[in-house]
């Protein structure tokens, strides 16, 4: 099995600060991975930079084995740039997709501060995810030509909502369920993408320790049941260490040890970039 | 299925109050001695055309700004485009010169109209089909060159976050008025004049031989066609292309990470927003019968902003009441207050020429202020939502 | 020549009076992140009661009293119509800033019967000088001296005062200067004031040179300087009076050309073409700084 996701020397600098610092990880097929790090050490920035929402500065990403994003530092950038390998990728061609194409190459997400649309049902929140790859057009969705699609991406979305246990609550308003909930609505919304890399920013956060065992299985189960590669960040190290294959830990962007959940627990470094080097502390 | 049965319903609720203006705008022929106010010149004509005007742009308005948020302000630019559009292709060739004849007759020696009665006769039924058919195209085609001008415009200006998408279709819209008034254009523009001479809502009046009128339709028609664009609008909005309007007004990263192009949506929602606009420009200008560039004023796109305001931004249904409630107010039902009135022998202090519009301000402040969800919210009126709120029957709570 | 040298003069003396309007757009958006639309009205109504005012007192009387009563007015918009509105979504604020420019255009209208009104001739100001061969008004050559005076005046204010320091604290960061104790609410109030007066100052100029004030007078100028503040980078004060002498001087030099072209109609437009190049190819303006959004 290969890789679904490779990220090689990958930068991301704004102005003069270097969030994500020449960053090279490997997320295989059908694993869990964990990136970990504390806060404000980039990981969020590398979320998003795999999904499009920020280009990268310089490096490569490739996306079951095909490259997906590709920058060198150009321009005003060229002459500000701070970190390492500027001239690696300057031969190839730039490649720069917008977030929606990234999720239509695949690619899911869900956000740490959750980013559900406020005005919509449960259940429109999850079938607005289906849009993209109906068989439709404007005029044919106007005109209803599509009432098969519709009908179509109607059931899946309410199958979707039956297995998530939501199903109850399809006609409320997303932002009325509780807390574990929405985050549950928002992992369904992005499953509604049909993908086969999935992101999870922060899933645990804010949860209970029930609530946070329930999602270690549940992230066990969707894996099984749609084929998925999971890629996640987390601070709740009880869920990462049970869940994870794998885990890279980064800290002010760059990173500081990989390893199985074992190793990472005994790492000296790691502990240092949690708990502080004592020196520091006075 | 229950989609559909609501459909039916929509299309019965639409018919009957189509049959309904017909009756109305005829009943003074039928039944002699009825009030002022239902003779075919009273003020309520005029305002019910106006608002079928008005409610088509202000629901295209409310497409952009209440569905898909984006704060344009170009809204009458387009109307521009359409009525310009819709004037030039169907003033009948043998008016031309005498319209044109400030610049020695118009460069563009074509009209639809002709064309059609060309083909069907220019009397009876000929005529009668020619004019329907060469309405229709050239209402189209009003809108499609709108639509296309969106699109060149939406290129670089959609890039824009909120504020400066304002001002930068507000800036368009300006452009736009100043081309059209240019003198150099005057063989196609007629310059800063009037075009007129082109078929209005009367000529689908029904006149017999000797030119008296046997049945009015110039209140149908603008009702008939505004109804029309509105259902497809709604039709939109309600579509898989609606709720993703919808997501991105709610949240454009959300959106951009399920999928939905930001890019091409928003597009889609200006390119038809101001199609529909385009339209209702080309009945604006049929409305005033003539299309003059001066009448499309930034004043013009605020109006019809504070409508969509007023309605509740996000509702469909409160674009177009409050479009009728604006146009009624201020063509006729606060019109007292522009002239001296006497209680007994007391004059009313104020009351002159424009306190109408201070007045009107006030209340348009007040509810943006106040009432900042408008008359409906973001809900919509529906024939089995009324059922529900009949006496007797408690409005179940959300 | 001399008729280069009169279009020059009059282009810098209106690019002087968009300048002073220009100041009051890019101060309060650089703080509440809003087009006050009603600006340009509220700079009309500062004519109006210039006529009015000129009309019953001696003119060092009306015109000190024209400066405080728009002050007045730019303060009690904030405050019925913005201070409301604090929390609600930004296209609230703007739709209410729209309203208030409908609410003084009407009102106008009916003051002043929808007449065109003359603006009163004010002595020096309107007297006429020679300059390199060609006559023109004091006011044209006055202008851009006292907008550069007001200017450097109000640099100095928010470089070395505290109710500057608080104001350049609100437009960098609104929440984090509310939590360390600003009281936002006056320094906005600061904002409006400065912005008022110096359109009232802008208004006394601009009409002495202007045939008549008709209510939606204040239209034009108001979306001219707003596109200029645009152009110098929202937020910078150097930077909106340069754009507005830009914009100014370009205008006027259409307005110039020789008639047989007939472009003078295109000296609005032009503006705003100006503005949606900017905005397209460099929206934080000469001056301004690009901000990104967080995710």
């Amino acid at each position: 099995m290969g890789n679904a996701l490779h990220l090689e020397n990958v930068t991301m600098q704004f102005g003069g600060v270097v969030s994500v610092n020449n960053l090279t990880l490997d997320v295989p097929e059908n694993k869990i991975i964990a990136l970990i790090g504390p806060n404000g050490a980039g990981k969020t920035t590398a979320f998003n930079c795999i999904t499009g929402v920020y280009q990268p500065t310089n490096g490569l990403i490739e996306f079951m084995g095909k490259p997906m994003v590709r920058n060198y530092p150009r321009g005003k950038a060229e002459k500000t740039y701070k970190g390492e390998n500027a001239k690696t990728y300057s031969n190839d061609p730039v490649i720069s997709p917008t977030p929606d194409q990234i999720t239509g190459l695949g690619i899911a997400r869900t956000f740490q501060n959750i980013r559900l649309w406020k005005s919509m049902s449960v259940f429109d929140n999850v079938l607005i995810a289906k849009h993209q790859h109906a068989k439709q057009n404007v005029f044919s969705a106007i005109f209803r030509g599509n009432l098969a699609e519709e009908k179509r991406m109607r059931d899946e979305t309410m199958e979707l909502l039956v297995e998530q246990g939501l199903d109850e609550y399809k006609d409320e308003l997303a932002v009325s369920l509780p807390y574990g909930l929405q985050r549950r609505l928002e992992i369904a919304r992005a499953l509604a993408t049909n993908p086969k890399l999935l992101l999870l920013d922060e899933p645990a956060a804010g949860m209970n320790p029930q609530e946070t065992n329930e999602l270690t299985d549940f992230v066990r189960q969707i894996r099984e049941k749609y084929d998925l590669t999971v890629f996640l960040i987390e601070h709740h190290m009880d869920l990462v260490m049970n869940i994870s294959d794998y885990i890279y830990v980064i800290d002010f962007g760059s990173e500081i040890a990989q390893g199985v959940p074992e190793e990472i627990q005994n790492n000296q470094r790691v502990i240092e970039a949690y708990l502080g080097v004592a020196e520091e502390e006075e | 299925m229950k989609q559909n049965q609501k459909n039916y319903t929509a299309f019965i609720g639409i018919a009957i109050m189509l049959a309904a203006v017909i009756l109305l705008e005829n009943i003074s022929a039928i039944i002699p001695g009825l009030p002022q106010v239902f003779s075919p010149t009273s003020p309520l004509f005029t305002v019910l055309k106006k608002a079928a005007v008005y409610s088509l742009v202000a629901v295209s308005m409310n497409l952009l700004n209440g569905f898909t948020g984006l704060f344009s302000l170009g809204q009458a630019g387009f109307m521009l485009l359409g009525a310009y559009t819709y004037a030039i292709l169907m003033v009948p060739s043998a008016q031309k010169d005498q319209v044109y004849y400030l610049f020695g007759g118009c460069a563009f020696d074509f009209s639809i109209l002709d064309m059609f009665e060309g083909i069907f006769g220019s009397s009876g039924a000929g005529y009668v089909i020619s004019l329907i058919l060469s309405c229709l195209i050239a209402l189209i085609l009003a809108g499609a060159v709108a639509a296309f001008f969106a699109y060149l415009i939406g290129i670089p200006v959609l890039r824009l976050k909120s504020d400066y998408l304002a001002i930068a279709t507000l800036g368009f819209a300006e452009i736009l008025r100043a081309i059209f008034q240019w003198q150099k254009l005057g063989k196609v523009t007629n310059g800063a004049n009037m075009i007129k001479g082109f078929p209005t809502f009367s000529s689908f009046n029904i006149t017999g031989p000797s030119g008296q009128v046997i049945l009015r339709l110039s209140t149908f028609v603008p009702f008939l066609i505004s109804t029309v664009c509105i259902f497809i609008i709604v039709l939109l909005i309600n579509s898989s292309y609606g709720r993703a309007f919808k997501s991105i007004r709610d949240d454009e990263i959300a959106a951009e990470a399920m999928g939905i192009s930001l890019f091409k949506h928003k597009m889609l929602s200006f390119v038809i927003s101001s199609f529909f606009a385009g339209v209702g420009g080309a009945l604006f200008a049929m409305y005033v019968a003539n299309a003059q560039a001066k009448a499309f004023t930034s004043v013009m796109t605020y109006e019809i902003l504070l409508i969509v305001v007023i309605g509740g931004i996000g509702s469909v249904s409160g674009s177009v009441i409050a479009t009728f409630l604006y146009v009624a107010c201020s063509e006729w039902w606060l019109r007292f207050l522009d002239s001296e009135q006497y209680i007994g022998g007391f004059k009313l202090p104020l009351l002159r020429n424009g306190f109408r519009m201070v007045i009107f301000s006030v209340v348009i402040m007040v509810i943006v202020l106040f009432f900042s969800q408008g008359i409906m919210g973001e809900n919509e009126i529906s024939i089995s939502g009324l059922m529900k709120k009949l006496p007797g029957k408690k409005e179940r709570k959300q | 020549m001399e008729y280069v040298i009169s279009v020059l003069l009059s282009g810098i003396s209106v690019g002087g009076q968009y300048a002073l309007i220009a100041i009051g757009y890019t101060l309060v958006y650089g703080i509440l992140r809003l087009i006050n639309f009603a600006h340009g009205d509220v700079f009309m109504v500062a004519g109006l009661m210039g006529i009015y005012l000129t009309a019953a007192l001696p003119i060092t009387e009306s015109l000190p009293l024209v400066i405080m009563l728009t002050v007045f007015l730019g303060f009690t918009i904030e405050r019925a119509a913005y201070k409301p509105l604090r929390s609600a979504p930004r296209m609230s604020v703007m739709i209410s800033a729209i309203g208030v420019s409908y609410l003084l255009v009407n009102t106008a209208t009916y003051v002043t019967g929808g007449q065109p009104m003359t603006y009163p001739s004010i002595p020096f100001l309107s007297s006429t000088v020679n300059v390199a061969g060609t006559h023109t008004k004091w006011v044209v050559i006055i202008t851009p001296f006292l907008v550069l005076a007001l200017v450097l005046a109000l640099t100095l204010l928010i470089d070395r005062t505290k109710i500057g320091m608080a104001m350049r604290a609100v437009s960098k960061d609104f929440e984090t200067s509310r939590l360390m104790g600003i009281k936002i609410n006056s320094v906005i109030s600061v904002t409006f004031i400065i912005g008022s007066a110096l359109a009232a100052v802008g208004s006394i100029l601009f009409f002495t040179n202007y045939p008549a004030i008709t209510p939606t007078a204040g239209t034009m100028p108001g979306l001219k300087a707003f596109v200029a503040a645009v152009f110098g980078g929202i937020g910078s004060i150097p930077g909106a009076v340069i754009g507005a002498f830009l914009i100014g001087i370009c205008e006027t030099i259409i307005k110039g050309l020789p008639s047989s072209w007939d472009v003078s109609v295109f000296s609005d437009a032009f503006t705003f073409a100006l503005l949606i190049i900017i905005l397209v190819f460099k929206p934080q303006g000469l001056f301004g700084e690009a901000a990104t959004d967080k995710v």
